[in-house]
């Protein structure tokens, strides 16, 4: 059992993805109440985004630095733009329209930009090889290892949450998201810009999963394109299991998420198989004890 | 610009259609058209594979057009089954209830095929597997249009068991996707290793796409076996050598059919792939009677993608189907009861010999290991003889 903190630091890197994953979903129905399930698919774009910018800076001859760095921004802006792009046109003039609609609409648009990587992006069926851009190799202590890059992962994954919930806690824009998500009415007859509002939360909700998208090329050192569906169902289950609406709800979804995966291999490693099936029966469980999820959006007597 | 009047229209088509309606009269002149199919992977992970067979496939049909002796013109017709079992069942139902074609050279993917196989004996159409592995596929039933030209891993493992306990290995971890396969390579894995007497610490299976292994390679770490055998195909192979290394798993990798080629080695990159170890049914190519014929007519017809391990089986596969029609001709039963006869045919991959399962018997398992990213058999490298060493050596 001398590997407790190596699968601790496991599960702390999942959920970290998880987490990041949720905090979307999250953000998106706190505002909008609305179910976006292109998300994961966002976050594949994002990934996808950040490799043809590892690439173009590759061939330019940059260093590896500057390749991290244009990794990471192409991906965030590139899924901002799909996530706000989304927004303005196809969730804002449906947002009177039944949630079924919008849940339907947003799977389709998550269809057609996973088909579309697969399509146009050259061998886009082929899974893809994400550069390593982090210092490989790592260090022990007692008998756990511990990996660099996973590491500077998790420092950077768990620092983005800081920055977006400070963003939402002490910003303006986040106090003009908050007073949207309060009451819309209202927070126009305060002089708040609806139309501006919404897809900026919508690209903040994206570039999170672009974020992790990256994250995750990193750490795995390979991308496809549909690697964002698991993601997705993970990442939405995590929420509702935190509190749909509830920043911490999602991210504690996510590392319990993790946990639970972590811990059925650790526990019993021939039924590694099983580690979805166990993760998801003990959420079911879960669900049906706190229906409203384990921290409660506040104010969710709206339902 | 020119335009055509309705008279003139009509004239034409008339004259375009004529051909079809007299075309049997052509008979002598030109042959009868044939088609065959062939099946695999061309998109999705293994599609490197896939991609090989087709060209090799390709490339046998164009010789055999190209010879002015044979009674007909064969046409390949080539179809995706991504190695994906469902889309495996579409793409063969698509093709058997096709009465024009009489043939077919189907699947890499073990977990494809013996999702298929019941397919081309419900519709009685004849056909040559050539690549996938997995014993049931001709064996668990005894189907007379079922045939196969690749081995099966039964003795790709009892080899590897036996030359793992010769090089003084003890101590294994079984790491095998959970799909028919990987249980079946698995399955075998395990009995003839605890037949030779040796440990096996703990046994894995993941879903061939599972991207995540850490809390598997935690464990194994914790294990710390000597040597993990790998049971699955090239993509998670990859992953799992890649995996290992950023866990420091310093243990020996076995692998086997699955991961023969060239992808693999361009996947995990020639430093990791060096020194893994593999058993596959086939000596090289290049010391066969005919490959280097092979070999350079692949390189001739202007392929970029390498055939990579089983390209020489799809090759055979493909020319014993159109010998057989040759000799049979162009009708699923004869071409079945035809297929039933194979023996000591010679190819360039050794002589075929069907058993009364349509199960090719002679095929030579040899031992490879990956040396500055390549495949050489063993006894050709350096680490048999002695310059290098494989990990872990007790």
């Amino acid at each position: 059992m001398g590997m407790i903190g190596q699968h601790l630091l496991n599960g702390m890197m999942q959920g970290t993805i998880y987490g990041l994953v949720a905090m979307g979903f999250t953000i998106f129905f706190g505002v909008m109440n609305v179910i976006k399930f292109s998300h994961g698919d966002v976050l594949t774009l994002g990934a996808f985004g950040g490799l043809v910018a590892v690439w173009a800076t590759n061939s330019m001859g940059l260093s590896v630095p500057v390749q991290f760095i244009a990794a990471f921004a192409a991906a965030m802006l590139l899924s901002a733009v799909a996530g706000a792009g989304i927004s303005h046109f196809l969730i804002m003039p449906l947002r009177n329209a039944p949630p079924l609609n919008m849940l339907l609409m947003t799977m389709m648009v998550g269809t057609v930009l996973r088909e579309a990587i697969r399509l146009f992006f050259p061998n886009g069926t082929n899974p893809q090889r994400f550069p390593e851009l982090l210092p490989s190799g790592g260090f022990n202590i007692g008998s756990s290892f511990f990996r660099t890059d996973a590491l500077i992962l998790i420092v950077a994954g768990i620092a983005s949450i800081g920055v977006v919930y400070w963003i939402i806690n002490r910003t303006k824009f986040g106090l003009a998201m908050r007073a949207v998500a309060e009451d819309v009415e209202t927070a126009r007859t305060m002089g708040i810009i609806f139309a501006r509002v919404i897809p900026l939360t919508f690209a903040l909700g994206s570039i999170t999963a672009g974020f992790a998208g990256t994250i995750y090329g990193l750490y795995y050192s390979e991308i496809n394109y549909g690697m964002g569906l698991l993601l997705a169902v993970i990442g939405f289950t995590a929420a509702i299991v935190g509190g749909l609406g509830n920043i911490w709800g999602a991210i504690i979804g996510g590392y319990l998420f993790a946990g639970l995966q972590t811990f059925v291999v650790a526990a019993m490693p021939s039924m590694s198989d099983y580690k979805n099936v166990f993760a998801f029966v003990l959420i079911i469980m879960l669900i049906t004890w706190r229906p409203t999820g384990l921290l409660a959006e506040r104010g969710s007597e709206r339902v | 610009m020119v335009t055509i009047t309705k008279r003139a229209f009509a004239a034409l088509a008339a004259v375009s259609v004529l051909p079809l309606a007299f075309g049997s009269l052509d008979a002598a002149l030109a042959k009868d058209k044939v088609k065959i199919a062939f099946v695999g992977p061309l998109t999705g992970a293994l599609s490197p594979h896939g991609i090989g067979g087709r060209n090799s496939a390709e490339l046998a049909v164009k010789q055999m057009n190209a010879d002015p002796k044979t009674k007909y013109d064969y046409e390949l017709v080539v179809l995706d089954d991504e190695c994906k079992p469902n889309i495996g069942v579409q793409v063969v139902t698509k093709i058997a209830s096709d009465r024009s074609i009489v043939a077919a050279i189907p699947h890499y993917c073990s977990a494809t095929a013996i999702a298929t196989v019941d397919i081309f004996n419900r519709f009685k159409l004849p056909m040559v597997v050539w690549a996938a592995v997995l014993p049931e596929i001709t064996y668990a039933n005894k189907y007379p249009e079922v045939h196969r030209v690749s081995g099966i891993l039964i003795g790709q493992n009892r080899v590897g068991a036996e030359f793992m306990k010769a090089r003084g290995y003890k101590k294994f971890v079984s790491f095998a996707d959970s799909t028919d396969y990987g249980k079946s390579m698995n399955k075998y894995f395990t009995q003839f290793t605890t037949e030779n007497g040796n440990e096996i610490l703990g046994t894995f299976a993941v879903p061939p796409d599972q991207q995540d292994l850490s809390a598997e390679l935690t464990k194994i770490k914790e294990l710390n076996p000597e040597v993990v055998y790998f049971g699955g195909l090239t993509p998670l192979g990859a992953r799992l050598r890649t995996q290992m290394a950023k866990f420091g798993i310093n243990a020996q990798l076995e692998g086997n059919s699955g991961i023969m080629g060239d992808a693999f080695i361009n996947a995990a990159g020639p430093e990791l792939a060096e020194g893994t170890v593999t058993f596959f049914d086939s000596p090289p190519i290049s010391k066969m009677p005919g490959g280097k014929a092979f070999t350079d007519a692949y390189k001739a017809a202007g392929y970029s993608e390498p055939p990579e391990a089983y390209g020489p089986f799809a090759y055979i596969a493909t020319h014993l189907v159109m010998e057989t029609i040759e000799k049979a001709g162009p009708d699923r039963a004869k071409i079945t009861a035809e297929l039933a006869d194979v023996k000591d045919r010679p190819s360039i991959v050794g002589p075929i010999t069907f058993d009364d399962h349509g199960q090719n018997i002679t095929p030579l398992t040899t031992k490879y290991v990956v040396q500055d990213g390549k495949w050489l058999v063993w006894e050709d490298s350096e680490y048999a003889a002695g310059k290098r060493k494989l990990k872990n050596l007790p």
